[in-house]
């Protein structure tokens, strides 16, 4: 199963190589010299659209699909929960928070929301529609299956 | 799926191109569910969290050779399953599409030229012109020649073996790590209150406050694990209560019962009037200070850690000792403290009086157990071993420490700054465990249980972080190496500092990362390192939790770890090309030796085979030196903590366990320290003993507020504040990377006040220059983000690599521990 990652990896390495041959590697830079600073680009709107999207692994947190501006989520309210709560999804449609988000820290079931979830904030975020400056290369594990299944192999 | 559309259907092709693309197979059959376990198992390992300090465990599942999935470890104390949105997308921060896969040298015509251009060499012909470079500086200048900027990032045995060659091969002290941006102020306050680094308390004081005062920190965003346990605390128990202090209002502002926004620098005059409200309310613990606490009066007008020929510099009375102190009475303590009464201290601060008054008496009521939690708001200032003093001073007075729920905290930065960067002691003045390279005794003992000859170790102390970029500016360090670390972004006033001392034609940079960062382009020599997961590791958390982790997936290219690059580096030099004759000539055994015989095949390190890694693992390191090279380094490094309160755990535990915290006695964790009952090394009958000191007792420190080194004025009338956001870890070289947390937050904006903004005529998204003195920026202002400014003050996050704030900040540090107050400098603000 050693393979896998070599062969993911080949043509990446060729890109890369070819785009060292010079002084501006920071790749994240758009190719401002370090002394300067290239123009300001201009802040991105909100991904608006509410359709969600496929998670990278089931244990990721769903992304925001919407806008969030000016929700309330302090010590007296939760915006969030007024569509996401488990009572409130058949009137809203959203999807309803996930059942762990109702466990304490001993993995107890609690009769509400458990407060150590209650900052949505802190795992779900919304996106921009900013261009990433740079590719990921993770595969998703339905890919690493298909090649696991192809090759008949075992577990790694 | 309801139903396939067309767009669906777009994107069913596009990710079989992808997979063509990529080398993968396509799956012929339309099976849309796979369920032979031999397939679908993935293999689950745990790890320790790459990001900050709160040390979360988590769980990496992988499959042929690929990180697949991550999540929280439900075993862990730490985050019991939680991750915060980073520490969920893990599994994707090594792929980013330009992972450095083999060094670079800067070459112009096949010959190394400091302003050629970047071209693939092996690592014998790296390793090469890096030996050329440090041999020909050691010979001459001596090891002061030489530097080293190493990491809180950086694994405990990298860590150790990176000191270990420094002090001990190279004979140079000019290694210090990125921590000193960081937590060196919070060392200075622990080692002057208590005379021993690191909290007394641990993450079980959570669970047990029941008031909780957040100085300067912002821990929804920099914490956020251990901000859902305040969160569970505080809503669980609707006794408890939450104060929020800082500069501006940010996100832990949501959960404040008592919110403050002070003026900066005024963190010092609120913490005196607390000490005096709690004197004048009769509510010192009069039996607990008697047996258990001294009073000191430090010296004051001490400087601002800029250069020596800096006015400021040249006024200030105590630059030279900034750290000294006499004794004092308590009645002369709460003399001092007198002058600080509450309508000063809210004419001082702009707070309320009332709110002040209300956290006073969190503090002052003997009922309510209290957590103070602190982390760069107090420790980047230049008065940061100060304000570390002054919170001591409170919970000292009132006796509230060392028992669950009483805790001064100090949270840590980064996942290892107390593991690696503390504990190691990877500090220009620091040996492992507490001791300091000025001790005689301190060195002996090193000198001793690293099998080497007396006078091994040099006394001086060498040059801390930001003296090393000014050195490197003034041509006195001409080799240079840094390690998993991206500091030219990080490091104060690049534009007069950093970048003309990493470009100084004297100079050879040498930078090993994951990727192409700002500092790889500033170097001469890039080394591809292998990060994370990539090897095996162990970081120390802000609990004194050590944790361990298996390498699980191999590295991309020739890219290796830190730790071989070191160990491999070493077996370029003769003890007869580094040492002196005096020393070899004494111990003729040494000679001829190259440093990895005497540092690393020592008999110690090289001591625990191959075959004792577990067999399931790879260990690149260790595989190709022949020996378990993490485990001897480990268990050398532990002799220095046994028996002197900072013991660990044999090696092999770790790997079994979710983290222990130190010190681990007869098998036992520790969790509260200097409390009979919890502590083993308290003496029976004595209660309370901060063993730190020879006398058992803790120091309160009468210290005044002082200015801070830059203020705003006509020129530059706002202040500027850095920081982090949640999104991003540090410099954004591995978060930006990732997708989902790049675009969740691209940019660096200038938070700003909306009338400010409109005073200026700006709106959100109005492109703007922010300039000092020293440097300028261009971005956009952010007038309705998640930070919101008072007037007066803008906050720019330092993530943004298009955008280095870095330009702008000033190189002032605290004059005691050299950390730099990132948190205050002079700004205006222009329209581009």
């Amino acid at each position: 199963m050693k393979h896998l990652r070599l062969a993911i990896l080949a043509a990446p390495i060729l890109l890369a190589s070819a785009a060292f041959a010079q002084n501006q590697v920071a790749t994240l830079r758009n190719n401002a010299p370090l002394a300067e600073e290239g123009e300001a680009t201009q802040i991105p709107g909100i991904v608006n659209t509410d359709i969600r999207q496929v998670r990278n692994y089931p244990d990721q947190p769903p992304l925001i699909p919407h806008k969030t501006d000016n929700y309330q989520v302090d010590l007296n309210s939760n915006k969030c929960l007024t569509c996401h709560s488990r009572t409130a999804v058949e009137v809203s449609q959203a999807p309803m928070i996930s059942v762990t988000h109702f466990m304490n820290r001993e993995g107890q079931t609690l009769a509400a929301v458990s407060p150590r979830r209650y900052f949505c904030t802190q795992c779900h975020v919304v996106q921009t529609n900013a261009r990433p400056l740079v590719e990921n290369e993770f595969v998703d594990v339905d890919k690493v299956l298909d090649y696991v299944h192809s090759k008949q192999g075992g577990a790694d | 799926m309801t139903g396939l559309t067309r767009r669906d259907a777009i994107k069913a092709q596009a990710a079989a191109a992808a997979a063509l693309a990529a080398g993968l197979p396509i799956p012929a059959a339309a099976q849309n569910l796979v369920t032979d376990a031999n397939v679908t198992e993935l293999k689950w390992s745990k790890a320790a969290c790459r990001f900050c300090g709160t040390g979360c465990s988590i769980m990496v599942a992988t499959k042929a050779g690929r990180v697949v999935a991550t999540h929280g470890d439900t075993q862990a104390e730490v985050n019991r399953g939680l991750n915060c949105v980073k520490g969920y997308f893990l599994s994707k921060i090594m792929y980013g599409a330009d992972r450095l896969t083999q060094p670079l040298l800067r070459k112009t015509g096949g010959e190394y030229d400091k302003n050629g251009e970047f071209t693939p060499v092996s690592w014998d012909e790296a390793f090469d012109i890096m030996a050329e470079k440090w041999k020909k500086t050691l010979a001459e200048k001596g090891p002061e020649g030489i530097g080293m900027f190493g990491s809180g990032q950086w694994t405990v045995w990298e860590g150790y073996a990176a000191s270990k060659l420094m002090k001990a091969g190279f004979r140079s002290n000019n290694i210090d790590p990125n921590a000193r941006h960081c937590m060196a102020s919070a060392v200075g306050g622990f080692m002057r209150t208590f005379g021993i680094d690191e909290p007394m308390g641990c993450y079980d004081d959570f669970e047990n406050a029941d008031a909780f005062v957040l100085w300067g920190s912002n821990m929804a965003e920099m914490h956020p694990i251990l901000w859902t346990r305040i969160t569970d605390r505080r809503f669980s128990h609707p006794h408890v209560k939450v104060a929020v202090l800082s500069t501006f209002t940010h996100r832990s502002f949501d959960l404040a019962d008592i919110p403050a926004v002070f003026t900066p620098h005024s963190d010092l005059v609120i913490l005196n009037y607390i000490a005096n409200y709690i004197i004048q309310n009769e509510a010192v613990h009069k039996d607990f200070v008697a047996k258990h606490v001294n009073f000191k009066r430090g010296n004051q007008d001490i400087g601002y850690g800029l250069r020596p020929e800096h006015p400021l510099e040249q006024a200030a009375e105590n630059a030279d000792k900034a750290g000294g102190a006499e004794p004092m009475s308590f009645e002369e303590f709460a003399e001092f403290v007198s002058e600080y009464t509450l309508e000063k201290a809210a004419e001082m601060s702009g707070v309320p009086a009332e709110t002040l008054e209300k956290i006073a008496k969190l503090y002052a009521d003997p009922d309510t157990k209290v957590m103070s939690l602190w982390t760069m708001g107090v420790n980047q200032h230049t008065r940061g071993v100060w304000v570390n003093n002054l919170l001591y001073n409170i919970h000292l007075l009132t006796g509230k420490i060392s028992t669950p729920g009483n805790s001064p905290f100090s949270l840590t930065g980064q996942p290892s700054a107390c593991g690696t960067a503390r504990e190691v002691g990877t500090f220009s003045h620091r040996l492992p465990a507490d001791m300091v390279v000025k001790n005689p005794e301190h060195r002996a003992y090193a000198e001793k249980i690293w099998k080497l000859p007396e006078g091994t170790i040099p006394g001086w102390v060498g040059s801390h972080a930001v003296k090393q970029n000014r050195d490197l500016k003034d041509g006195k360090i001409n080799c240079y190496w840094v390690q998993v670390n991206n500091n030219m972004q990080a490091a104060p006033n690049m534009m007069e500092e950093g970048l003309p001392g990493y470009r100084n034609p004297d100079n050879f940079i040498v930078v090993s990362d994951a990727y192409p960062t700002v500092t790889a382009e500033a170097a001469d020599l890039i080394l591809p390192a292998a990060m994370w997961v990539e090897k095996e590791g162990a970081y120390g958390n802000a609990e004194r939790r050590t944790q361990f982790w298996y390498q699980l997936v191999n590295a991309p290219g020739e890219s290796k770890s830190d730790l071989w690059q070191l160990a491999e580096f070493s077996k370029r030099f003769t003890t007869d090309e580094v040492w002196p004759a005096e020393i070899l000539d004494a111990n003729p055994e040494y000679k001829g030796k190259t440093l990895f015989e005497v540092l690393f095949a020592n008999g110690k390190v090289d001591k625990y085979e191959l075959s004792e890694k577990a067999r399931e693992y790879g260990n690149h390191e260790s595989e190709d030196f022949g020996f378990y090279i993490q485990k001897g380094l480990f268990e050398e490094y532990a002799e220095f903590g046994r028996g002197k309160a900072h013991d660990l755990a044999p090696f092999d535990t770790y790997h079994e366990v979710r983290g222990l915290r130190w010190p681990v006695v007869d098998g036992k964790e520790t969790l509260w320290r200097f409390k009979e009952g919890s502590d083993p090394y308290v003496k029976p009958g004595a209660d309370y003993e901060f063993y730190g000191k020879p006398d058992g007792k803790a120091v309160i420190f009468a210290l005044p507020y002082e200015p801070p080194a830059e203020s705003p004025d006509d020129e530059y009338p706002m202040w500027l504040a850095t920081g982090r956001v949640l999104e991003h870890w540090h410099s954004g070289s591995m978060t930006q990377r990732v997708p989902e947390l790049y675009q969740a937050v691209p940019d660096a904006l200038c938070y700003m006040h909306p009338d400010d903004a409109k005073a200026q005529g700006f709106r959100r998204g109005t492109e703007v220059r922010i300039i000092s003195r020293r440097g300028e920026i261009r971005t956009r202002v952010e007038t309705r983000g998640r930070n919101k400014p008072p007037k007066g003050l803008v906050f720019v996050p330092w993530f943004d690599a298009r955008r280095l704030i870095n330009k702008v900040t000033l190189d002032a540090t605290d004059p005691i521990s050299k950390q730099t107050d990132f948190k205050k400098c002079a700004v205006r603000i222009e329209a581009v």
